[in-house]
């Protein structure tokens, strides 16, 4: 009897020696760090990515594909009008700190986010909502001011998170949510530590207990950092000639998925010579979009035709509409006065995807005579004087907000387009109902936009990931800035 | 450029010192607290130039700190939220002197992006950036004395040759380059040391000591070449000096001569490069902390001008500006204990 109860003893030993072998931890590379935590307060990307779906829950998220699942929301109705949204919420909430959501949290963070002093980076998507009603502890009933197709997938962002009201003053700092992981520590600087919340309905599904993001800026620094073991995973490397040497190391896997974001090179349309449709399709004719992935980006990024993302069920594919014609490019230049071509700026923000590709189009649109100056400037210098005043003639850029085809609507906007028939269809969009009639609507005006030749539309930015082996339950593409952590686990 | 020719011609020593031992002032009429009175305004002078001018450059500077937390989705009310909240609308005057005031009763004020204290700030990244530049700095002092001692010693000889072989490759390698290298062997392949970050004094002395070997050796090469070149050209004039025929021929051996009469005298050179040398490591961190992503305070500013966290700016470059003031001070006071010459008597 003793024999056996010891024979069980060592077993069960041996059982948890092999149960610990199986990490719990995560270390995952970003290169950009956010200063602050709080997502209403600060739109870096990296925010986002930490916080939506991880800390902070909505009432709906968005999955792998981009498409709306129920979250803090269980269900929710849409009256026949489309001007109702009546969501029911889980009953089975907490905040970190232990307090139940309900409701009325829902009610005061999007209030919060709509109020006149209100320093929300997204307050735009909360501009059609007139009231938000709580019948109960978990009904919550938003009333639009006008119909809008889009809001449910507007919801999924992090911005409008369900906080807690005792705590939005700290979320910079500690930010405090209902999700299944919470704030750990903070090592400024160097990283951030999420903890699993234990108290999380979920929490059971959820394999790692620690997850640590670390802050590598030079690309350099972060192909060492996995290589010495340092880092688990790098989800965006911004340097696609690094990818090669995981390739061939059988410890890493290399995934390559799509994002949000279109590169384009924004032309000012409102001046000229870039007010003539004409050399806007000269333009568009001298792009080589094939060169451009290959010299700028090592062959990764998908091109595309219009502003829309290649992953869209309801893309359409207009990469030929102005196929390459350097000779028709000319003709174009020379009918719109221009025989010998002209001079002009090229702004290139310091992400490396526009610098490189910046010099590849300059070289490009140097064949048909427009002599490009090229021009770096720093992210303060690009959002401020490039993007709030218009001050330029070309910059390149990716737009990397969901259904971003808005902006062809808004006035005024960096690039200048003004066309009251794209307007009236995005109505039309918004209004839409029917799924099917939507996403016809959709492909009409991605060809409006292709028509005028507003921008060069270059390619899909890619997500171009390395992962240790034996890291499994990864998103290869960020429909939103959305990282979940919930799923990762090591298989080994 | 003056200072870089100095270095580099083996006799022009004399013109890297670029200012009058002070001892040599004190020496010349000037009580002691005169002395230090004038020390001080020259230190509170240029406090408050730097002041003026970072100021300015950053009113200048295109680039709205609201802006940039915001992004490229917010909307105009949104952003005038935000400045208003930051305190951006009232009119520059006003904000120097606020800045200034708080300055002076010591408080920093709090960090756009951060929300924390700006002092709390700094003091974190301090913890990185005083030991690493301290260990660098022991590290090529060190080196470059040993080195420089020993070429003089075997002046025109082969270890003399390859001593000076050394101080060029250091010169010439540029210490991301070298920095990148030790990471490739140390981390990498051998994996002896982690690739970067710094884990805090937290979990212990040894851990963030450990993390910050490798920075610190990279920072160093250069140093320890330039040192090294100036201590062997330093040493070499001290010898053809009369007083060490005189010492050797009273029969002191040529290593006790070498160290305590050569080296001793040789050091004046050796310690004003070595005052230049610390304010550039202040500096030079900034890039050295980049590729081992160390979060020091040359990162945090460097971070901040591109966000535009406008008092986090302001206040590290007027810090800088009072370090490398201080060190000059430092400098100036070593001379003294160096050179019992231009020490004053008071007794």
């Amino acid at each position: 009897m003793r024999a056996k109860l010891s024979i069980i003893a060592a077993l069960t030993l041996l059982a948890g020696v092999g149960a610990a072998q199986t990490r719990d931890t995560l270390v995952i590379g970003f290169q950009q760090e956010p200063t602050g935590l709080d997502p209403t307060l600060d739109s870096t990307a990296a925010i986002e990515t930490i916080v939506a779906q991880n800390i902070v829950e909505t009432l709906v998220q968005m999955d792998e594909r981009g498409q709306v699942k129920p979250a803090l929301a269980t269900g929710w109705t849409i009256t026949a009008d489309g001007l109702t949204y009546a969501f029911k919420i889980r009953d089975n909430r907490k905040f970190h700190n232990g307090r139940k959501l309900d409701s009325s949290d829902v009610k005061f963070s999007f209030e919060r986010a709509m109020a006149p002093d209100s320093t929300n980076p997204n307050k735009r998507i909360f501009a059609n909502i007139a009231t938000v009603a709580t019948p109960s502890p978990t009904e919550v009933v938003l009333t639009l001011k006008t119909p809008d197709s889009l809001l449910l997938f507007n919801l999924t962002n992090a911005k409008a998170g369900v906080w807690a009201k005792e705590t939005v003053e700290t979320n910079k700092v500690t930010p405090v949510g209902s999700g299944p992981y919470k704030f750990g520590r903070r090592v400024t600087g160097d990283r951030i530590v999420l903890v699993r919340n234990d108290d999380h309905p979920d929490a059971k599904s959820v394999r790692l207990r620690e997850v640590s993001y670390k802050f590598i800026q030079d690309p350099n620094a972060s192909v060492a950092a996995l290589l010495s073991g340092d880092l688990d995973a790098f989800p965006n490397m911004p340097a696609p000639e690094m990818l090669k040497q995981f390739e061939r190391n059988a410890q890493f896997k290399v995934a390559v998925g799509t994002t949000e974001g279109e590169v384009i090179l924004a032309i000012h349309n409102g001046k000229a010579p870039f007010n003539d449709v004409r050399v806007r399709r000269a333009i568009a004719h001298a792009i080589d979009r094939k060169a451009l992935i290959e010299g700028a980006m090592f062959g990764y990024g998908t091109p595309i035709g219009s502003h829309f993302p290649p992953h869209n069920p309801n893309y359409v594919d207009l990469t030929g509409m102005y196929p390459l014609d350097l000779a028709k490019a000319k003709a174009l230049l020379a009918e719109a006065g221009h025989p010998n071509g002209f001079e002009a700026s090229l702004k290139l923000p310091p992400f490396p995807y526009a610098r490189r590709s910046g010099e590849v189009i300059a070289s490009q649109l140097g064949a048909i005579g427009i002599k490009i100056k090229i021009e770096p400037v720093e992210w303060a210098q690009w959002i401020g004087p490039v993007f709030r005043e218009s001050q330029f003639d070309l910059t390149i850029v990716a737009h990397v907000q969901p259904y971003d085809l808005d902006n062809y609507t808004k006035q005024p906007y960096y690039y200048n387009y003004n066309s009251p028939d794209f307007t009236k269809l995005w109505g039309e969009i918004l209004q839409a109902t029917d799924p099917a009639k939507q996403g016809e609507l959709f492909k009409r005006a991605q060809r409006k936009v292709a028509e005028d030749a507003v921008n060069g539309f270059l390619f899909q930015l890619p997500q171009l990931g390395v992962y240790r082996a034996g890291l499994e339950g990864y998103w290869l593409s960020s429909p939103g800035a959305a990282a979940p952590l919930a799923q990762l686990r090591w298989t080994r | 450029m003056l200072l870089w020719t100095a270095i580099h011609g083996s006799h022009g020593i004399a013109a890297a010192i670029p200012r009058e031992p002070i001892a040599v002032q004190i020496a010349a009429g000037a009580g002691v607290s005169v002395f230090l009175f004038r020390r001080f305004l020259t230190f509170l002078g240029t406090l408050v130039g730097a002041s003026v001018v970072v100021f300015l450059v950053l009113e200048v500077l295109p680039g709205d700190p609201a802006l940039i937390m915001l992004g490229t989705e917010a909307q105009a009310d949104t952003l005038a939220a935000l400045r208003k909240k930051l305190g951006l609308e009232r009119p520059p005057l006003e904000r120097y002197f606020d800045w200034i005031g708080g300055l002076v009763t010591g408080s920093l004020g709090m960090s756009h992006t951060y929300s924390v204290p700006v002092a709390n700030l700094i003091l974190e990244r301090l913890q990185v950036t005083v030991p690493l530049a301290a260990m660098a700095i022991t590290l090529s002092t060190a080196l470059a004395l040993a080195l420089g001692l020993y070429a003089a010693a075997r002046h025109n000889r082969p270890g003399d040759y390859g001593v000076m072989a050394f101080a060029q490759l250091g010169i010439a390698i540029p210490g991301f380059w070298f920095a990148i290298l030790l990471v490739l062997l140390f981390a990498v392949v051998l994996g002896w040391f982690s690739a970067g970050g710094f884990p805090g004094w937290g979990d212990g002395f040894w851990p963030g000591f450990k993390s910050l070997i490798l920075p610190a050796s990279a920072l160093a090469l250069a140093q320890a070449a330039i040192l090294s070149r100036v201590t062997r050209s330093s040493v070499l004039e001290v010898m053809r000096e009369d007083y060490v025929r005189t010492a050797r021929a009273k029969g002191l051996t040529r290593r006790r001569t070498l160290i305590r009469h050569v080296l001793r005298n040789a050091l004046i050179p050796v310690v004003t490069i070595m005052g230049l040398q610390l304010s550039n490591l202040l500096t030079g961190t900034i890039i050295i902390e980049s590729v081992f992503h160390l979060p020091g305070l040359g990162r945090l500013v460097f971070q901040a001008i591109s966000q535009r966290d406008l008092p986090v700016v302001k206040d590290v470059v007027v810090l800088f500006a009072a370090m490398v003031v201080a060190i000059n001070f430092l400098v100036d006071m070593l001379y003294a204990a160096i050179d019992p010459r231009l020490r004053l008597h008071d007794d």
